[in-house]
């Protein structure tokens, strides 16, 4: 049986993620959620949702209660009692569980989805609506006029009200029917996301933590809209190594930096997994910038322009502030990769700036 | 949502409102239903009602339920309408003992809302109205779109306590007068010394007259301007008779205003209602109805109700004690100028134990129960505990004070002093906790803006809240409101003008409204 309340709940749900979307800022800068994947719901404090009414205010608080003691003693346990307030639970901040997906659509809401382009072997599945069928309830906007208006005259035709002299035709509620979609899930391209990750001395746990909450805020969300994608991660320092998720989000290493190591690395993933033909091909690199030589940055520079990017969909470059002071790179690559359009860079200082970040990365809809 | 209930809890239930009839308790035909733990979730969102009008508190109160039900944080046992017939609702996945402990209770209930006076002017056909509120509210849902009426419950129900539950016993307020055609009112009195004739013209001079006269007709005249004539308790009947309302608008404030006054005297009445219910299941099931197997479930969960936990007041059982404990005094004949006059405690003791010689109850025609069948009638919350609180019951109940420790923020225990503890009570029971609020000038500054002040009695309000309420009102008077309330030992004046929210001290300088409190 169907509740009536659902309809109330559904609402609150909706009230209550238009609150995250609000301060999404802030739960994107929440480290606990990292590798939380395996546990569906996170609970999220939810401010500024209750109906504000005039009350007695919380220095008052006193009451009366019930049980041995001595004057002094601590009165145990948050119940408030019957004090002022009453039994009202108004006071508390309303703490509500959201899936993961749930918060990952809600920050998907505020992007566009990369476009990508159908290639290969038909793995990416997307969701469409298709109008393929009737109902008898809808929005009058669907209304579908001709079967209605069949349902109409043969109901006046068996019920002997039809006059063939003066034809006139009048809907009622149960002659309405209406289009009804189906959402197909049809078929779509392969991808691929690789994401490399400068470990090196210099980037601090800061540093990593903020690469790891952008990274991870990325994933989820592609992996919510695309099933079926395909997630690389390489880590370097001067030398680079493909490692899985879990490591990717918990390494910890030190040693110099030398970035063209990770995008051989990229390179040789790529020319060895991918065909640049059947898979679009996302690379997101981390780093605080500090690469070893000003060389290295140079050859970087013509290994993205001239080995991967004629088979990327796109090179993501994001560079986090480190204690060391910023790195030149991100200069490196403004200066020789100017006039890229797949290039895009993002600087990320503080928590605060990683939604901008992956709003840089992704509000363009590539 | 009909639920047919199985034939044995249908005989059980019969043969328990016998043995209620019996006892004496009165009750309006009930009806029981059985529904599912998310039904009965539904039910509980929407205060018993089995339709309300669409509003997300619910299902925020719905998901609170749930999860609460989930992890095994609560169960909702009982739930009972106040309505000819009472409706109740009965868990479908409760025990037989439960479901008859439920059902005594639920008679006791009743009769409570049948025969206490404070529920005599509630509507008993709430259970149509609601529904009824329901469809007028999603019409204008259709008409006007969701979000316009959302929002407008939202500013309803954050207005929803300024009632003034004890207007539904006063006659309502007479139509307002026509302005149109003033009356002639009799010549405004003037003093007038006693004079012989010829000297009349002396003693009362016509210039005196004439003069005083005039200042008499000012008076009146300023008088007139006064509004509203006196300060109203009850803010949402002033906005719905002068605030710039739509006619969808004042009605959908008209039924959050009828459905308040409605669930008030159940706020007014929690305590001895619970307390009545709890008495009454106590003493059917232990005298009448239980089976010997079922005896350790039933003491498991009447215990459960009745448990306390230190800094919390369980209403079940301060009221079931209370009445327990009025049912002795009366027995024992513990009342009385003679017996409040005994200082001697030994004697208090054995007050009257010749005249009860059971202990606790005597039965049925005893003067103790006569006695708590008055309370049930005339009481409150309020004038149940100022009356029948004594110190002897708060000692033997273990009550104590406490409150917040400024340094450390902690709950503490302050100590056992009877007038302290009674005072802290009342204080929490008086209009159920709420502030009083009132509307002293409804055109301040004979500029139209709405001018409300809080009476101080102990507590000051929250400024956070009461800010953020004074915008929600604005929404209604569309003109700038105002609250007057003391915060600590200033008087504060809190104004949100439609922009924005400003406050200051009362002084002087600020002024006056048509009314002071």
């Amino acid at each position: 049986m169907v509740l009536q309340i659902n309809n109330d709940h559904q609402r609150f749900r909706k009230i209550v993620k238009g609150k995250i979307r609000q301060d999404l800022r802030k739960f994107l800068t929440r480290g606990e959620l990292l590798g939380r994947e395996g546990k569906r719901f996170v609970s999220i404090p939810v401010h500024g949702i209750e109906i504000p009414n005039f009350r007695y205010g919380d220095n008052n608080d006193a009451g009366v209660g019930k049980g041995e003691g001595q004057p002094g003693d601590q009165v145990d346990g948050e119940g408030e009692g019957m004090g002022p307030g009453g039994e009202q639970e108004g006071r508390h901040i309303l703490e509500v569980d959201v899936t993961l997906e749930e918060l990952a659509e809600i920050l998907g809401e505020e992007l566009q989805l990369p476009r990508i382009k159908p290639k290969g072997k038909h793995r990416i599945t997307a969701e469409r609506d298709r109008y393929s069928g009737v109902r008898q309830s809808g929005p009058e906007s669907l209304r579908h006029f001709k079967r209605t208006f069949r349902r109409a005259l043969r109901r006046q035709i068996i019920s002997g009200l039809y006059n063939p002299d003066a034809p006139r035709i009048i809907f009622e509620r149960r002659d309405k029917v209406y289009r009804s979609w189906k959402t197909v899930l049809s078929p779509q391209s392969n991808a691929v996301i690789i994401y490399m990750m400068d470990v090196s001395g210099s980037m601090g746990d800061e540093q990593k933590e903020l690469v790891r909450l952008e990274a991870f805020w990325i994933d989820a969300w592609l992996r919510k809209n695309y099933q079926g994608i395909e997630s690389r991660y390489i880590v370097h320092d001067v030398r680079a190594a493909e490692v899985d998720r879990d490591t990717f989000f918990r390494i910890r290493e030190d040693g110099g930096t030398r970035i063209s190591s990770a995008y051989r690395a990229a390179r040789e993933l790529i020319e060895k997994n991918y065909a640049p033909n059947d898979w679009n091909i996302y690379l997101f690199h981390f780093s605080d910038g500090d690469n070893s030589s000003e060389s290295d940055s140079r050859e970087c520079c013509t290994l993205v322009r001239e080995q991967l990017l004629p088979n990327l969909n796109m090179f993501g470059y994001c560079q986090v502030a480190s204690a060391y002071g910023s790195g030149n790179f991100i200069n490196v690559v403004h200066e020789h990769l100017p006039d890229l359009e797949a290039v895009i860079t993002s600087r990320v200082n503080t928590k605060d700036d990683i939604y901008d970040s992956i709003k840089t990365f992704f509000t363009a809809g590539r | 949502m009909n639920r047919l209930l199985p034939k044995e809890i249908a005989e059980q239930a019969e043969i328990i409102a016998e043995h209620a009839r019996r006892e004496g308790l009165d009750f309006y035909p009930t009806v029981f239903e059985m529904l599912t733990s998310e039904e009965i979730s539904q039910v509980a969102a929407y205060g018993g009602f089995p339709r309300r009008y669409p509003h997300w508190r619910f299902g925020m109160e719905y998901e609170r339920l749930r999860k609460q039900h989930r992890y095994g944080l609560g169960k909702i046992y009982e739930m009972v309408i106040n309505n000819n017939p009472c409706y109740a609702y009965l868990l479908n996945d409760n025990a037989l003992v439960d479901h008859k402990t439920v059902i005594a209770h639920v008679y006791a209930h009743c009769d409570f809302f049948k025969n206490n006076i404070w529920f005599a002017r509630t509507n008993r056909r709430m259970i149509d109205d609601m529904a009824n509120h329901a469809t007028r509210i999603r019409r204008y849902i259709g008409r006007h779109g969701l979000e316009r009426v959302e929002q407008l419950i939202d500013i309803c129900l954050s207005l929803e306590n300024l009632i003034d539950p004890h207007s539904v016993f006063m006659r309502r307020e007479a139509a307002p007068q026509p302005t149109a055609t003033t009356k002639q009112k009799p010549e405004p009195t003037v003093t007038r010394f006693p004079a012989k004739s010829y000297m009349d013209r002396y003693i009362n001079p016509p210039e005196r007259l004439a003069s005083d006269r005039a200042a008499v007709d000012e008076n009146s005249q300023q008088a007139k301007k006064r509004f509203p004539a006196r300060p109203l308790r009850d803010v949402l009947a002033f906005l719905l008779q002068n605030a710039p309302l739509e006619d969808w608008e004042a009605d959908i404030l008209s039924i959050v205003r009828e459905e308040a006054y409605y669930f008030a005297p159940q706020g007014q009445t929690k305590i001895m209602n619970e307390g009545w219910a709890s008495y009454w299941h106590s003493t059917m099931m232990t005298n009448y109805i239980l089976g010997d197997n079922e005896l350790i479930d039933y003491c498991e969960h009447h215990s459960g109700t009745l448990a306390t936990s230190p800094g919390r007041l369980n209403p079940y059982k301060l009221g079931i004690e209370l009445l327990r404990d009025i049912e002795r005094r009366w027995n024992t004949g513990r009342y009385g100028p003679e017996y409040d006059a005994c200082d001697d405690m030994a004697a208090r003791r054995e007050w009257g134990k010749d005249r009860a010689p059971r202990g606790r109850v005597v039965g049925p025609d005893s003067p103790g129960r006569a006695k708590i069948f008055e309370v049930r009638t005339i009481y409150n919350d309020v004038t149940f505990l100022d009356e029948f609180l004594t110190p002897e019951f708060v000692d033997e109940q273990k009550l104590y004070h406490y409150r917040q420790d400024p340094t450390t923020g902690r709950m503490v225990v302050v100590n056992r002093d009877f007038d302290k503890i009674k005072q802290q009570l009342l204080f929490m029971l008086t209009n159920h906790a709420q502030p009083y609020i009132y509307v002293t000038d409804g055109n301040y500054r004979n500029r139209g803006e709405l001018y409300l002040a809080h009476r101080h009695n102990g507590a000051d309000i929250d400024i956070k809240y009461a800010v953020a309420t004074l915008k929600q009102l604005h929404a209604l008077w569309r003109r700038p409101v105002h609250l007057n309330a003391r915060i600590g030992d200033e008087v504060m004046l809190f104004t949100f003008d439609g922009e924005q929210s400003s406050q200051q001290r009362v002084d002087e300088k600020v002024d006056n409204p048509a009314h002071f409190l």
